[in-house]
């Protein structure tokens, strides 16, 4: 921490910022939703940026999407341990996962789950996600206010997850719950404390070791945790590392397609014109699905080390610096996708956006959250004329996690 | 100019004139083959360009690089003549090439 208050970024307008004091990661410009004019200003003027202090130390920023592809795909030089957000670990509560681990390690953990959620399963998947979806599409309230982040989105990716880990269903919303805790702290609001979020953390191992110990009873089976527990990579894994990989496939699986569910939903509502091209044309549906997942990004960045003294659009980025890959940035960036900053549903290249990342870290349920999203849609364009949003939406306070805590919504029928 | 055919997984073969220098995945977007994703652009950063190439091919389209090898390897259906198709150059020598599209990218 520097002896001087640092500058509140939101206080001012970014042409008013010197440059060298421009600490994009300041909660205020997130919880605020004002982070975009920021960005813009970075991606013209300083697209490889340093910022020498932040709550999160010094960090570097990318904002263009030519160089973040470029570092994603390079794990050679730019690694992803320890950990893959702009916070740094807890030195006395580290969470191994394989998204922050390097090959060769990184390839042999991933292959052992990704089967899961891998194409050929998804078609298995498909009529279930379905039937879900459709049940609890029918059950909404009709002409009535409700909170769409809690009766769907959330819904939909807790039940999903339950299927994955074969957990059971009745306690689906301690999935919910410990992917929250997983991702926020005492400044998020999520836990009270630093302790709290490492007790529920350790309820979470309680409760999936007991599960692990059944299923190493039984054969191997096509759920994660059975995966895990047969695998020749994972099944000594320490608990430690058994929980960081469960947070990984839980986050994975919750924080993202929960908030492209939501972010579509607002998108639409904020473009009437691109909601009458669905009205119109439902086959545009899976062409939406992508523009969505650009549109919200739903995790803003990952982070990097430098492996070594690396040169990139005229800055030299030293060995051991963190770099931040703002791929919401580079979601907008002129450079790379036309009119970024308008939402499109039925845009050309629409699946050419960064929101799953590049090279091996690269989303592994990628396939998994489109086939839900399109699905979702289908089912909503066969009941109802239009979600209508009635009210402010609550952000999630996060850099990271770019979604919505409440959207209240009246659903009208056709 | 060299001629490519795609097959579909369901039968439905593609052929294409191909121009010397592009890329095997490039040649197909350009023509709107099916079955080819390249969500990355041909940059051998997302593996959703993945074709089988025919084995008397194999020998002409050479081997993956490290590179490409990293990306493929994290493909569950992946065959032993499996290539990224950004990664496959067209030549004079490639004319008559046939891939194997797979029925889905990942």
């Amino acid at each position: 921490m520097s002896e001087a208050a640092p500058l509140r970024m939101i206080d001012f307008q970014p042409q008013d910022i010197p440059l060298e004091d421009f600490d994009i990661s300041q909660r205020e410009l997130w919880a605020e939703d004002a982070k975009m004019e920021y960005f813009a200003r970075l991606r013209d003027e300083a697209p490889v940026h340093f910022c020498k202090d932040s709550e999160f130390g010094p960090y570097w920023s990318l904002t263009r999407y030519a160089d973040i592809m470029e570092v994603d795909s390079n794990w050679q030089d730019f690694s992803s341990e320890p950990a893959i957000t702009i916070i740094d670990p807890e030195e006395d509560f580290p969470l191994p996962m394989f998204i922050a681990m390097d090959p060769p390690k990184h390839d042999d953990q991933r292959k052992t789950v990704q089967g899961a959620v891998a194409p050929a399963n998804l078609k298995n998947l498909e009529s279930t996600i379905r039937g879900r979806v459709q049940k609890v599409l029918d059950d909404l309230p009709l002409g009535e206010e409700f909170d769409w982040v809690d009766r769907v989105s959330i819904e939909l990716t807790t039940q999903m997850l339950a299927t994955l880990f074969d957990f059971p269903f009745e306690d689906r919303r301690k999935l919910t719950r410990w992917s929250d805790v997983a991702t926020g702290g005492p400044e998020t609001g999520v836990v009270e404390t630093e302790e709290q979020r490492q007790e529920e953390l350790m309820e979470c191992l309680a409760y999936f070791t007991r599960l692990w110990q059944e299923r190493q009873e039984q054969g191997l089976s096509n759920d994660f945790i059975s995966m895990l527990a047969h695998g020749e990579a994972t099944k000594d894994m320490a608990p430690e590392e058994y929980l960081g990989n469960l947070v990984l496939l839980i986050v994975g699986g919750n924080d993202t397609t929960r908030n492209s569910m939501t972010g579509g939903v607002l998108a639409l509502n904020e473009n009437p014109g691109e909601y009458a091209k669905l009205r119109n044309n439902p086959g545009v549906i899976p062409n939406m699905v992508s523009e969505i997942i650009r549109w919200q990004t739903p995790l803003a960045h990952m982070r990097r080390i430098a492996n070594r003294d690396y040169e990139i659009n005229g800055q030299t980025i030293k060995q051991g610096d963190k770099v931040i890959m703002w791929y919401l940035s580079g979601n907008r960036d002129e450079r790379a996708i036309e009119n970024p900053n308008e939402f499109i549903i039925d845009r050309a290249r629409a699946r050419q956006h960064l929101s799953f990342g590049f090279g091996p870290h690269r989303c592994m349920g990628n396939r998994l959250a489109e086939l839900q999203l399109r699905i979702l849609w289908e089912e909503i364009q066969q009941r109802f004329h239009m979600i209508e949003v009635v009210g402010d939406v609550e952000l999630v306070p996060s850099n990271f996690v770019h979604g919505y805590t409440k959207m209240p919504v009246v659903v009208h029928p056709l | 100019m060299p001629r490519i055919k795609y097959i579909e997984h369901n039968g439905t073969e593609h052929e294409v004139d191909a121009e010397v220098g592009i890329s095997v995945m490039q040649a197909a977007l350009d023509d709107l083959v099916p079955g080819i994703d390249a969500d990355c652009g041909g940059e051998c950063s997302c593996a959703t360009c993945h074709v089988m190439v025919k084995e008397e091919w194999l020998a002409k389209t050479g081997a993956p690089d490290a590179g490409e090898e990293s990306m493929l390897d994290l493909n569950p259906e992946r065959q032993p003549n499996s290539r990224l198709s950004c990664q496959i150059a067209v030549t004079e020598e490639l004319d008559g090439l046939v891939v194997d599209l797979p029925e889905f990218q990942f």
